[in-house]
This record gives structure tokens, C-alpha cells and sequence, in this order.
């Protein structure tokens, strides 16, 4: 093998090492691409309050049905809405009560994580208060009542006619 | 293969006995090692295989118990992928890439040596999993979380295995492209290539696009396992559906990436034994090609069932069944090559005839699985075992075989026995087809894949192909006593056995000198 | 008669053909008790007619030359080796084919997603290793089980001789009643699962701290069977899924009993540990 041949072979080395390495971050690069895209898409949560127009119109046309939800996941809690559904006009602002009861002896902590069906509903809730913004420690027997007040934005596509907002309460591990 | 030895006492002395495949730099031993490595691990995967028909040849829980049998269908698939035919066809690429390109070597000898001395480290580690507490990896091969964050210590000797056979995959496709690139003969243009370079070439690319990835998910695991991280952790905000983009991101160019080089093995063998030339060469090409940059926009259709908008499952069904185009595209070059040829059926031939044959019935059920609605029935059932080993067992491990029988002239300087090789062909044809055609109306009743014990109604196809799965394993020992038969005592074979071969490695005297091409040819 | 007439008796004829096919092996998807299942159904074989064509076509052509043009023979060699015509022609033929596939998918597919306007709204939640389900919305709100399989371990173990519905029977099985619009809301406790009743041509994965949803109507009374089709350890293979599609008035009745059970036992929430 010529000098020159091994230079030009070490200089393509040299290149697809640097090319793995970006595919390497593009790995993680996904990660944030993904929740861009699910963010724009409507498809996951954000876990901040929503800022609203407060000159949003109300659509007294229509009336939507909003299942509510509740799971627990790793925690010794029960955890359920005071309402399974509710009916509201799209821009109406609406307060809807979640329990939450601590069955063990101890203190826990849990958060609890939003999610919806459809999934673009994301981007027409608009939540002014949650339980789901902090997370909550129960003392042991404790039981806590939790308001979430929002609104559904009249923006919203008119085929849309029943929603479902399900929360899922996961443990926190202690010192979190 | 140890008969390919320095017959020509060049000037080089490098070491004998072990140290000589220790130290190493020399592509064919290089290749010998890896094809070796490659047939140690498709037995383990067989092995492990054989305990999996065990266990589901009658209904109720016989010899696995449930978790055991997780971690065989898991391990089963690691090994066989990453362990067995993508070895195997680094191997060949060894062996025939630089002999075919008329180049002395690999372009880094040296970094050849450690990518291949890497992966027994990773089989040692994925094997020795098995006895560790815990037990080995039983998540699948595809290790979703949130299940893959609840084994044990086997789960991160498989991430830190797949960590290793992933950079020894990245050096392995960088050495391939810098020699494909770098180190042709003169006149050798790109479109003179033959075909199994340049899918090579093309395959070596997808390597080093989705490789880094893979390692960039599993690492991304292993922080969530241990560090605290949340990137698949729903609690933590996480997505565990993010993981399956992540993964299959990689996944699905990694099945172009076991099969393109098999499409090049059989452009190259049809052509041979129809004593013609390959029909619409550069369509070829343009068909590999787009095949590549078509699977990078199609991972997502593993993931029908996980709850995608429609917009997405439709851009996925489109794009996934544009892939038939350039795939039928080089099924209908390879009938066009036959067509009209004078053709000799050695076994080689075989293998590659039975390759496209049966490719193309795996083929089919892809593009069924590919149609959203047909997929939401079919997903993780054994229609889609059936279909994936369609085109990964008679579609790579056929053309791996057919590639095997068509250059052990060339490099052993034997003949393999022609009797034994066509036995092995039709043994393997008919015990294939009854063990994995039957899976398909499994799959169509409802069973579900990944599952140790199935409903009554299940019971007979099961047995079928249990039993189709033991003749498949046990004739694969028929042909390991071909190849040593062959290597041993073997008739001499001539420069050039096969009467239709036009590439350059039949310029060589058989078997290859160590040495090859130091003075590189010239083409015309 | 009338063209209308015609197509009816056409549909149903072909219907029954399918249905009976269905029925009578077991070489293909199950009998479907949806208009979805249906159409999957109907699609499937479509496909299958179309790969079988161009099987034969292009293996008629490749066998007629293995016969042909062999050596063995005394066939000599062409030596062409391209058509800049034929290709055209082989790569434009395959996209018109794969047009006429996805144009019916692609309806089946906005339709699976139009769980909008459903009677019912019933949540499956996957656990390692039964299904929990609660009647969230519709007749029958409020009512919550688990369902575990019931097949005993004795008969797993082939202790005892196996019985009809082996490892597709449990303890409670999940009831709706027959033409309405039901919407099953999937989420998980721990890890993936994925909820299969193949019937309905329903597969949706179960995906814990996230909701998905799809829905069924089912056109006739019976029980329909499925499994697990996510990977989720262990007893991945011991968790079947059961749907009793009942009459209208029995499942009033059925309604009414369950809540008079919940009323004298008070029950967990909804779900919990």
C-alpha cells in the first residue's frame, strides 16, 4: 500500500468516525425531536398551567362530553373523580373534583401524570389549575380532594363530541 | 479452513499455531474467523431454537418454564441477528470484497482484527447470561421498556453486549467503505463494481447511519435502569412508546442490512450459472439504493397497534409498501437473467433459486403486514414469526449458504461433495417450508407470539412445525460435515470451477494465495 | 330486479362464502363480528388474490426457463442484458397494484379511529398478569372487576386433561351488549400490554401513565376470545381477554345484578393496589 493511499484512507476514517459519532447524538437528538413533535402534534402533556385569552368566545352551539379518568400506578392509594363525565360548551370554564386517600401507614408521595383521548385534545384543554402542576405527599389515612379547572378551546374540530381526560397517579420515590 | 495457508512463502512471517489468529491482519483469515465465529453462534441460536419447539410441540408447560422461555426467544434472536448472519456476511465481505475489487487487503488491517475479535466477547457475554442470577434478558430481542427495566443483572450484560457488537459493526462498515472506496483497481468505476460490492457498500452506509443509534438507545436504557434518568419512564415524563421509535429507527434498517448483501450474493451466483450476464445492472444498483433510503422512512410501522394518529399509521402503510417496487424491481432482473440462459443447477444455484422463491413469499406477507388494517390483526402473532423468517432464515441464511458452497473452491482449494451439497439444499428447502408455512395460519387464528403454552386449537400446526424445526436444525450438521469433508479431503479444485464466474476473484489461483493482488490488476 | 337488489344478494352471497369458509377452517383470521373485522377480512383476501397472481406469473415465467433454458438441454445462451422498457413497464405495473391495495386500507383506517359517539366507554387496564376493566360511561357506569384466567394450573402443568377453551377462559368476563358503539379505553399498571379480541378487529397496547382508545360494535350475541399480544413476562401467555356479547335486555340485567353485588360489598376504588 502506497503512503498516499493510507492517507487518504485514514482522512475517510477520520470522517465516518466523526459521522458515527454524530448518528450517536442523533440518538438522543430524537429524544427532544420527539417531544417537539408530540408538543405540536398535541400528544403529550405539558405540566404547566396554560395561559388563556380571556376573550375566548363561548360556543353555546355544541356541547362536548368529558370522560374523566383515574389510575393508580406503584402507590398504596385509592385515587377517583367525583364525576365520571361531565357536559360542557367548548370556552365555558368548568371545575371538575379528583380524590385522592392514602391507605397505608406512612407518608407518600406521588405525581400524577395527564393524558388524553383523543390525543390532539393536548392542544385545545386549557388547564388554569391541577393537582397534576406539583407533585402531593399524603400523610398516612390522608385524603385530599383536588380541584382541575379548565376550559376546552372552541377551536377545537367540530366532529369532537366526546373527550376523555385520564390522570395516573405514579410513586415518587422518597427525597424527590 | 486452516488449509488456506502461506503456499507462496511471501516475505511476510507472522506467527503460527493460535497467536497466528490472535494477531492477525490478514482478511481471509480475518473472513475464515468471522464465518467460523458466525456458525458457533447459529448453533447456539439453533440450539436455542430446538428448546423453543420443544417446548410449544404439545400444549401445557413440558421442558421451559415460562420465564426460562422468554429469555430463549430472546436470546434466540439476539444471537441469531447480531451473533449469527450479520457475522457471517462481514465474513464474506472479508474474504471477497478486496479479491473482488482487486485490493491486496482491508483498508485497516489492524482495526479489522479487534471488530472481529470483539464479537466473541459479546457472544461470551450474551451466553454466560443464562447463569447469572436472574437468568438471562426476557424482554425480546426488541427489549421494550417498561419490561426490560425489570431484569436483572442478564439485561445489562445484554445492553453492554450489544454496546460491544455495535462498535464492532461501526469499524467492521467503516472498513468496508474505506476499502471499497479507496482501494479498487484501476479502471474499476463504481458502475463496474459487481453487484455484492456495492450492496456491501450500501449496506456498510445503513451501518454506520443506525449502529450509533442503537447504542445511543440502549444507553439511554441503562441510564433509566441505574442513573435515574427517565427517558422511557412515564413517571418520571417520560415515553416508553419513545423507546419504540428509538429502536426500530435502528430496527428496520437493520433488516436491510441483513438482507441487501444477501440480494448481492445472489446477483452474483444466477448470473454465474445461467452463463449470462446480470440482467439491468444498473437498475440493480438504483433498486438497492432507494431499498436503503426507503427503510430509513418506515420504522414506524412496527408500531401500528401502538396508538399512532392516522395521518402517521398512513404515511407508514405508503411508505412501507413502496418498498415492493425496487424489491420486485430485482426479482424480476434475477427471472430476466435466468431467462434465456444456459443454466446449470450445482448446488449454489439452488440455494439462490430457493432464495428467491421463498424471499418472495416473505416478500408477500410483507406487504400484508404493511396494509395498517391487516397489520392491527396480524402484529407480534406468528404470522409475523412466519413472515420474518421468510426473509431472514431462506431469505440472508440461504444466500449465506449459497455464498458458502460458491467460494469454498476458492478458498479451501476443494471441492465441497456435490451429492451431499444438494441434499442439504432440499433438506433444508422442505423442512423450512414445514416449519414456518404453517405459522402463518397460527398467526392468522390468533396466536399471539413470545407466548410457552397455547389454546387446543393451535395444537396440531404447532406440532407440524416443531417437527419441521428438527429436521431444519439437524440437517444444518449435515452441512458442517460438508465444509469439513470439503476443507479435508476434497477434490482439488481448479482456478476456476464454476464455467459462467466473471469476477476477478476467479483470476486467482485456487485456493487464494495469502497474499492476493499486491500488484493490482487492471480493468478494462 | 332492481341493481341495488343485485349487489345485496351479490354482498350476502359472498358473505356467506366467507362466513362459511371462516368457519369451517382454520387456516384464516376468525369468523369477524364486526363491519372492521369485516373489512380486514375482506382486504386480507384480497391481497392474498393479488400475491397469488403475480406468484404464479413471475414463477410460470421463472420455471418455464429452468425447464427450458438448461444447459442439460443444449440451450445456448442469449446475451442480452437490459430493456430500458421492460423496466419501466415492471416498475410501473407494481405501484398501480399497491395504489389498489391502499386505497380500501386507507379507509378502513380513518374509520378505526372514529371513536367518537360511543354508548358505552369501558377502560381495560393491563396488569402483570390479568386484565382490570371499568365501565366508566354509558349503561352499566360504575362497575369494576378484575379478570384473571381461570383455567386451573393443574391442567398447564398436564396434570389434568385440558378442557375446551384452554387458556382462553377467566373468572369474569368482559360483557357488553350486542349493536352498540363501544369504546375501550387501554392503559397499564406496570409494562407494555396489549388488548386483542381478534373477532372485533381490535389490537390496541396497553401503555402505562398513557391512554389509547379504539372501539367495536358487536353484531351478534356470543363469547369472543383473545389474548395478551404485548410481551409482559412471565404469564405473558396466562392472560386472556374475554367478551360476552349479550342481548340487549340480558345485559340490563346483567347491569342490574352487578350493581346490586357492588352495593352490598363495598368495593375497592376504581383501581388501585
Amino acid at each position: 500500500m502506497t503512503q498516499s493511499v493510507t492517507k487518504i484512507n485514514v482522512a475517510m476514517l477520520k470522517k465516518l468516525l466523526v459521522f458515527s459519532m454524530i448518528m450517536f447524538g442523533f440518538g438522543y437528538a430524537l429524544v427532544p425531536m420527539y417531544e417537539k413533535f408530540c408538543e405540536v402534534t398535541g400528544i403529550n402533556n405539558l405540566l404547566q398551567p396554560d395561559v388563556v385569552d380571556k376573550n375566548i368566545k363561548v360556543d353555546m352551539t355544541r356541547l362536548i362530553t368529558i370522560g374523566l379518568d383515574a389510575n393508580v400506578r406503584g402507590l398504596p392509594w385509592q385515587f377517583k373523580s367525583l364525576q365520571s363525565n361531565v357536559k360542557i360548551h367548548p370556552g365555558e370554564s368548568i371545575e371538575v373534583m379528583y380524590e385522592i386517600k392514602n391507605d397505608s401507614d406512612r407518608e407518600v408521595s406521588g405525581q400524577a401524570i395527564p393524558s388524553y383521548s383523543p390525543r390532539f385534545l393536548e392542544k385545545y384543554l386549557k388547564k388554569f389549575e391541577c393537582f397534576c402542576f406539583t407533585k402531593q405527599v399524603l400523610k398516612p389515612g390522608e385524603v385530599r380532594r383536588m380541584p382541575v379547572k379548565f376550559i376546552i378551546d372552541p377551536q377545537i374540530p367540530v366532529d369532537v363530541s366526546a373527550v376523555t381526560i385520564s390522570y395516573t397517579f405514579f410513586a415518587l420515590e422518597p427525597g424527590k | 479452513m486452516a488449509v488456506v495457508q502461506d503456499v507462496h512463502g511471501h516475505h511476510d512471517h507472522h506467527p503460527s499455531g493460535i497467536m497466528r489468529w490472535v494477531t492477525t491482519t490478514n482478511h481471509k483469515d480475518i473472513g475464515t474467523m468471522y464465518l467460523w465465529f458466525s456458525f458457533a453462534m447459529f448453533l447456539v441460536g439453533g440450539f436455542l431454537a430446538m428448546g423453543i419447539r420443544a417446548e410449544l410441540f404439545m400444549p401445557g408447560i413440558q421442558i421451559l418454564e415460562p420465564e426460562l422461555f422468554n429469555s430463549f426467544t430472546t436470546l434466540h434472536g439476539l444471537i441469531m441477528v447480531f451473533g449469527a448472519i450479520m457475522p457471517a456476511f462481514v465474513g464474506l465481505a472479508n474474504w471477497q470484497v478486496p479479491m473482488m475489487i482487486g485490493a491486496p487487503d482491508m483498508a485497516f488491517a489492524r482495526m479489522n482484527n479487534w471488530s472481529f475479535w470483539l464479537l466473541p466477547v459479546a457472544g461470551a457475554l450474551l451466553i454466560s447470561s443464562f447463569f447469572v442470577p436472574g437468568g438471562a434478558a426476557a424482554g425480546g430481542w426488541t427489549f421494550y421498556p417498561p419490561l426490560s427495566a425489570q431484569g436483572g443483572l442478564g439485561v445489562d450484560m445484554m445492553i453492554f453486549a450489544i454496546h460491544i457488537l455495535g462498535a464492532s459493526s461501526i469499524m467492521g462498515a467503516i472498513n468496508i467503505i474505506t476499502t471499497i472506496l479507496n482501494m479498487r483497481a484501476p479502471g474499476m468505476t463504481l458502475m463496474k463494481m459487481p453487484m455484492f460490492v456495492w450492496t456491501w457498500l450500501i449496506t456498510a452506509y445503513l451501518l454506520v447511519l443506525v449502529m450509533p443509534v442503537l447504542a445511543g438507545t440502549v444507553t439511554m436504557l441503562l441510564t433509566d435502569r441505574h442513573f435515574g434518568t427517565s427517558f422511557f419512564n412515564a413517571a418520571g415524563g417520560g415515553d416508553p412508546v419513545l423507546f419504540q421509535h428509538v429502536f426500530w429507527f435502528f430496527g428496520h434498517p437493520e433488516v436491510y442490512i441483513m438482507i441487501l448483501p444477501a440480494f448481492g450474493v445472489v446477483s452474483e451466483i444466477i448470473p454465474t450459472f445461467s452463463r449470462k450476464p446480470l440482467f439491468g445492472y444498473s437498475s440493480m444498483v438504483y433498486a438497492t439504493a432507494s431499498i436503503a433510503i426507503l427503510s430509513c422512512v418506515v420504522w414506524a410501522h412496527h408500531m401500528f397497534t401502538a396508538g399512532m394518529p392516522a395521518v402517521g399509521q398512513l404515511f407508514f402503510m405508503y411508505a412501507t409498501m413502496l418498498i415492493a417496487v425496487p424489491t420486485g424491481v430485482k426479482v424480476f432482473n434475477w427471472t430476466a437473467t435466468m431467462w434465456r440462459g444456459s443454466m446449470t443447477f450445482e448446488t449454489p444455484m439452488l440455494f439462490s433459486i430457493g432464495f428467491v422463491f421463498l424471499f418472495v413469499i416473505g416478500g408477500f406477507s410483507g406487504v400484508v403486514c404493511a396494509i395498517v388494517p391487516i397489520d392491527i390483526q396480524v402484529q407480534d402473532t406468528y404470522y409475523v414469526i412466519a413472515h420474518f423468517h421468510y426473509v431472514l432464515v431462506s431469505g440472508a441464511l440461504f444466500a449465506i449458504f449459497a455464498a458458502v458452497y460458491y467460494w469454498l473452491p476458492k478458498w479451501a482449494g476443494r471441492m465441497y461433495d456435490e451429492k451431499l451439497g444438494k441434499m442439504h439444499f432440499w433438506l433444508s428447502m422442505i423442512f423450512f417450508n414445514v416449519a414456518f408455512f404453517v405459522q402463518h395460519f397460527l398467526g392468522l387464528a390468533g396466536m399471539p407470539r413470545r407466548i410457552p403454552d397455547y389454546s387446543l386449537q393451535f395444537a396440531d400446526f404447532n406440532m407440524i412445525s416443531s417437527i419441521g424445526a428438527f429436521g431444519f436444525g439437524l440437517t444444518q450438521l449435515l452441512f458442517l460435515y460438508i465444509v469439513i469433508k470439503c476443507i479435508r479431503s476434497g477434490e482439488k479444485a481448479t482456478d476456476k470451477p464454476w464455467e459462467g464466474g466473471s469476477t476477478l476473484e476467479w483470476t486467482l489461483p485456487s485456493p487464494a494465495p495469502y497474499h492476493s493482488f499486491e500488484t493490482p490488476p487492471v480493468i478494462k | 330486479m332492481s341493481s341495488k337488489s343485485v349487489v345485496a344478494l351479490l354482498g350476502s352471497a359472498t358473505l356467506a362464502f366467507y362466513s362459511s369458509m371462516a368457519f369451517s377452517s382454520k387456516y384464516n383470521f376468525p369468523e369477524p363480528q364486526s363491519s372492521i373485522a369485516q373489512d380486514i377480512y375482506d382486504q386480507h383476501i384480497l391481497a392474498l388474490w393479488i400475491c397469488l397472481a403475480i406468484f404464479i406469473g413471475v414463477f410460470g415465467v421463472m420455471f418455464y426457463s429452468i425447464v427450458k433454458h438448461r444447459k442439460s438441454v443444449g440451450y445456448k445462451a442469449a446475451n442480452f442484458h437490459h430493456s430500458t422498457l421492460v423496466e419501466i413497464v415492471w416498475t410501473t405495473i407494481p405501484l398501480l397494484i399497491l395504489v389498489a391495495m391502499a386505497y380500501p386500507a386507507t379507509k378502513t383506517v380513518i374509520a378505526m379511529k372514529d371513536t367518537s359517539e360511543a354508548d358505552i366507554t369501558i377502560k381495560a387496564t393491563g396488569y402483570q398478569w390479568m386484565w382490570g376493566y371499568d365501565y366508566l360511561q354509558g349503561e352499566g357506569e360504575g362497575i369494576s372487576f378484575y379478570s384473571k384466567l381461570s383455567t386451573p394450573l393443574a391442567q398447564v402443568a398436564n396434570k389434568e386433561p385440558k378442557g375446551e377453551n384452554y387458556l382462553l377462559e377467566v373468572d369474569n368476563n368482559m360483557v357488553v351488549p350486542v349493536g352498540k358503539k363501544i369504546r375501550v379505553i387501554t392503559t397499564a399498571n406496570d409494562v407494555l400490554h396489549a388488548w386483542w379480541v381478534p373477532a372485533f378487529g381490535v389490537k390496541q397496547d396497553a401503555i402505562p401513565g398513557f391512554i389509547r382508545d379504539v372501539w367495536f360494535t358487536a353484531e351478534r350475541p356470543g363469547i369472543f376470545r383473545g389474548q395478551c399480544a404485548e410481551l409482559c413476562g412471565k404469564d405473558h401467555g396466562f392472560m386472556p381477554i374475554v367478551v360476552e356479547v349479550l342481548e340487549q335486555e340480558k345485559y340490563a340485567q346483567w347491569v342490574a345484578d352487578k350493581q346490586k353485588a357492588s352495593a352490598a360489598v363495598v368495593t375497592t376504588a376504581a383501581v388501585g393496589n
